[in-house]
This record gives C-alpha cells, sequence and structure tokens, in this order.
C-alpha cells in the first residue's frame, strides 16, 4: 500500500505495522466486517418479515394456518440454530438444483444421487460451475442470509405473538365499538400499539442477532472470525515477507472489541427508541413520562 | 476445399459441444491452510505447491480452473455434493477415503511423518500427541498406545505443542521442517513412520472423465521431470519420481 513497504525487513516497528495492516490480505479481514454489516442489514428486516407473517399465521382463526404458524414457531425455536444451519443450508441448495435439474433436463437418465455424490446436470447447477467465484461467493451469502432470517424469524414472531396479546383489550374494545372491522382494527389498533411491546423482546433478539454473525463461518462464508484466525496463525518468514507468532489472541481481542462495541451502539439505539415508542402509551414507561411531565 | 472447411466447422462445433456439456470450468478445492502445499499468501490469494501443480496440470489438461477455499473438516462433503470438482489440498490416497471419492495418481509418493515436540525427552510413544482431524497422522496415533487429541486447523496443533497441551504433534515432514527451522523451542522427535499411499488430488467418484484427464496430465508431469522440479521448489518431499 506505502512505497516503503516495498522492503519490509528494514523497517521501525510503526512503519512495520502500518504495512503489515495494510496487505492486500488484511485487506479481507477489513471487507469481511462489511460482510458482517450488511448481513445484518439484510437480515433483520427479512425476519422481521418472517416473524411477523408467523405471528399473524400462529393469530389466525382457521386452524390449518394456525396451525402452520405455531408449528413453524415451535420447530425452529426448538432446534439448535447449528444443526439448523448446517442441515438448511445444504438441504435448500438441493432441493434448488433438484428443482432446476427436473425442469433443464428432463431428457437425463441418470440418477441425481450416485453413491455419495450428487449429480445434477451442468446448466442446473446453482451457481453454475462458469460462474466467477464472486458468484459463489454471493450465492453463499444470500443462502446465509435466508437461513439466519428463517431462524430469528421465528424468535421475532414468537416476541411479536406476544407483543398482539399485550396491547390492551379496551383499546381493541373501543375501536369494535366504533364499528371498525377486524381487519381496520389489526392495522389502526394492534399494529401500532404492539410495537412497545415488542421492542425489548426485538431488541433483545437484534443482540442476539449481532452475537450469531460469526455462524456465517459455518457455512463455508469467510467473514471476520475466518480472517482473524487466518492471519492470526503463525507465519514463517519463508511464506511471508511479514512472519509472526501466534497472534490470534490479539486478533480474537480485537473482534472482542468490535461486537461490545458494536452491542453498545446498538443498546444505546435501542433505549432511545424505546424513550420515543413509549411516549404518550399507557404503559409503565409512558405513564412515568406523564408523571414528570413531558 | 469446402469438405475441409464444413469439417473443421463441424468439429470446433462439436468439440465446444463436448467441452460444455461435460465441465466448463473446473473449481479446484483446497484448504489454504496448510504450507508449502497451499495457503494464503500477503497478497490474499491460494499460494505453494499445489497452486503451481494445480495451475500446470490445468494448463496441460487444457481446463479452465478456478480455486476455492474450504475447511478441511468439510472438504470431502462439500466435494460429493457439488460445491466443487476436486480436491487439492494434500490429501493422502487411503483406503477409507477411496469408499467415498475417487483419486487420480499420486502427485506426491509417501513422505515420512513427524514428531515435533518442545524438548528431546518429549514422550512421543505413549503421551498425548496432537494432530489434525481426518488426516492419516490422527487415524495412525489411534492405533497406537499415544493419547490423540485433535484439531481443526494444522495450526493449533502446532499450537497445542507450544503451550504444553500436547507433548508432540504428527504432521507430514513438509509441513513441520520450516517451523523446526525457525523455532528454536522446538525440535523433531522419536521415530518417523511413513504413513499413507501417497497423495493424489481427489475427484468425485461419479467423474472419471475428469480424473482420467488429471491422472494423464500428473503423468505428463512426471515424465518430463517438471513434477520433481516442482517437489524439490517447495521441499513437499524427499522421494522423488
Amino acid at each position: 500500500m506505502f512505497e516503503f513497504c516495498a522492503n519490509p525487513e528494514n523497517l521501525s516497528e510503526f512503519s512495520w505495522l502500518s504495512c503489515y495492516l495494510t496487505t492486500p490480505k488484511h485487506m479481507n479481514l477489513f471487507y469481511s466486517v462489511g460482510t458482517v454489516l450488511l448481513l445484518l442489514l439484510l437480515t433483520a428486516p427479512t425476519a422481521l418479515l418472517f416473524g411477523f407473517g408467523g405471528a399473524v399465521m400462529a393469530r389466525s382463526k382457521i386452524l390449518l394456518i394456525r396451525l402452520i404458524g405455531n408449528g413453524y414457531i415451535s420447530i425452529v425455536r426448538g432446534v439448535p440454530d447449528i444443526a439448523f444451519f448446517l442441515f438448511f443450508v445444504i438441504a435448500i441448495d438441493q432441493f434448488l438444483e433438484w428443482t432446476r435439474h427436473k425442469i433443464f433436463c428432463p431428457e437425463w437418465s441418470e440418477p441425481i444421487r450416485q453413491g455419495n455424490d450428487f449429480v445434477v446436470c451442468t446448466i442446473a447447477k446453482l451457481p453454475l460451475n462458469s460462474s466467477p467465484q464472486w458468484i459463489h461467493e454471493i450465492y453463499g451469502f444470500l443462502l446465509a442470509v435466508f437461513t439466519f432470517a428463517i431462524v430469528f424469524g421465528a424468535f421475532a414472531a414468537n416476541v411479536l405473538y406476544g407483543a398482539m396479546r399485550a396491547v390492551p383489550k379496551a383499546q381493541i374494545e373501543t375501536a369494535v365499538s366504533f364499528g371498525m372491522t377486524d381487519r381496520q382494527v389489526f392495522r389502526r389498533i394492534l399494529v401500532p400499539q404492539m410495537w412497545i411491546f415488542a421492542l425489548p423482546g426485538l431488541g433483545n433478539l437484534w443482540m442476539i442477532l449481532i452475537k450469531a454473525t460469526p455462524l456465517l463461518f459455518l457455512l463455508g462464508v469467510e467473514d471476520i472470525v475466518y480472517w482473524a484466525r487466518e492471519l492470526g496463525g503463525t507465519k514463517t518468514a519463508k511464506f511471508t515477507s511479514y512472519p509472526h507468532g501466534d497472534w490470534r489472541v490479539w486478533y480474537f481481542l480485537g473482534l472482542l472489541v468490535f461486537y461490545l462495541a458494536f452491542t453498545r451502539i446498538s443498546e444505546a439505539i435501542i433505549d432511545t427508541l424505546m424513550k420515543t415508542l413509549s411516549h404518550g402509551t399507557d404503559t409503565l414507561g409512558g405513564n412515568l413520562q406523564r408523571q414528570v411531565g413531558r | 476445399m469446402k469438405k475441409l472447411i464444413i469439417g473443421a466447422v463441424i468439429w470446433g462445433l462439436t468439440a465446444g459441444l463436448s467441452l460444455a456439456d461435460s465441465h466448463s470450468v473446473i473449481r479446484m478445492g483446497t484448504e489454504g491452510a496448510y504450507p508449502p502445499w497451499n495457503f494464503v499468501d500477503d497478497n490474499g490469494e491460494i499460494a505453494g505447491f499445489e497452486r503451481e501443480l494445480g495451475d500446470e496440470l490445468c494448463k496441460r489438461a487444457e481446463l479452465k480452473c478456478e480455486w476455492v477455499k474450504n475447511d478441511w473438516d468439510s472438504i470431502i462433503p462439500n466435494l460429493v455434493s457439488g460445491n466443487y470438482d476436486t480436491i487439492i489440498a494434500g490429501m493422502s490416497i487411503t483406503d477409507a477415503r477411496k469408499e467415498k471419492i475417487d483419486f487420480t495418481t499420486n502427485y506426491v509418493m509417501s513422505d515420512p511423518s513427524y514428531y515435533l515436540a518442545a524438548s528431546e525427552d518429549a514422550d512421543w510413544k505413549t503421551g498425548v500427541i496432537a494432530a489434525q482431524s481426518n488426516t492419516i497422522q490422527a487415524a495412525f496415533i489411534a492405533e497406537t498406545g499415544a493419547t490423540l487429541v485433535e484439531f481443526a486447523t494444522p495450526e493449533e496443533t502446532i499450537s497445542a505443542v507450544r503451550n504444553g497441551e500436547a507433548d508432540a504433534v504428527l504432521a507430514d515432514s513438509s509441513y513441520l521442517k520450516p517451523i523446526e527451522a525457525e523455532d528454536p523451542g522446538l525440535m523433531f522427535v522419536g521415530d518417523k513412520p511413513i504413513i499413507g499411499g501417497g497423495v493424489g488430488m481427489g475427484i468425485r467418484k461419479s467423474d472419471a472423465d475428469l480424473r482420467n484427464k488429471f491422472t494423464a496430465a500428473i503423468d505428463s508431469m512426471k515424465g518430463d521431470g517438471t513434477l520433481n522440479a516442482l517437489i524439490k521448489k517447495y521441499e513437499i518431499s524427499e522421494q522423488m519420481f
């Protein structure tokens, strides 16, 4: 990156470090921070959507829909995240390829499962073998977002379901007595008022989601944990211009600080949001605000 | 003349077709954490003996290749499920692995494995020995009187010896030698067992075509001495073809 980095052997400590930390390999670590943030940015709204859908289904008057909603919530909540991640990503990948295989290569006569091998025709591959590596990486990333959203959606559904039930009965009854239909009550009263009850649970879920992002590593996405481990490992002079001992502890310390700072900032934002949403509601927080005259 | 042109066109079309319906791009799976075999260099690129070997093999087999990194533990499952088409990661040819995947002919002959320890009198026979999980060395120690501790990455096996968690680590000599050379606190002890049947590329059982292409390319590199030169350059093995 800097010109004086051409000869790393005869550098002072500080410039050595500045060269070391800006190698193209280290850039991968910094990019992977972006990967984690992007994952959170995409997963949070998707999971909320899944959660909302799940909660609405679990409240449905129709038995079948209610069963599906409750089934989704209880099954996903009951399975360990890691097991779900390992199973689901492979399963969905193979399901997609199998479907494409059936559509694109109907004349294919060989079985898809040959012993251990999972073989589909070339054009059914997802992504195609000929696609550049970054497409493969984006595909893996999107699978991860989807899996995260399903897992955290189930928890969000549980939170939202509880929040919908916590909206004061009097509010609903008043709305009905005003002649609102079920749909109007839902849209105008229930949903706007439930957020204050959902927020503590959703905030908690957000924190867990942040902490769960290293699971990406499990899915083969090269996230910050992968690069911290790879960069921190002992490097012998034979294979690098920047030899060093086992520095994993420093890299992991860096991760620790990163995650701590991130959750701390999130906490502050959630607190502010909580105050704003409490305003004028018949909740503990809302009544407190009223008493002190704000 | 006309016939010749038509013939050339037809040949061109069918050649293109046969290329398109087999593999247009071969994805080469490696671990990227096992110098000098394969590792990630300062530029973030996969480098090492197998990078250079693989690129040359692809050139000789007239294949377009792309490199993919994958954890050692899941490197076979991800091959059979089709995430990539070959494993080129210092993988020894063993009967247990042959039940799941096929191998090309070997491109490195089996070389002795070394015990690396933090003291001369380390108990390598019955002590605690570290090895990377799912390796021939791990399987070997399980058969001896020593206690096996397994780690997911080669790096962790060395750390285990450094911090005293294990008495010694058993691994390929090519991997241990540069580490021993730079750390005066580590030394080779005990036997130098020869394990495994050489190192080859792992290929799906359903992919005999690809296996034959790579075997032919490896044989051609054995024939003209370029493979030996590469083995010498990266100090991979003492045994030459």
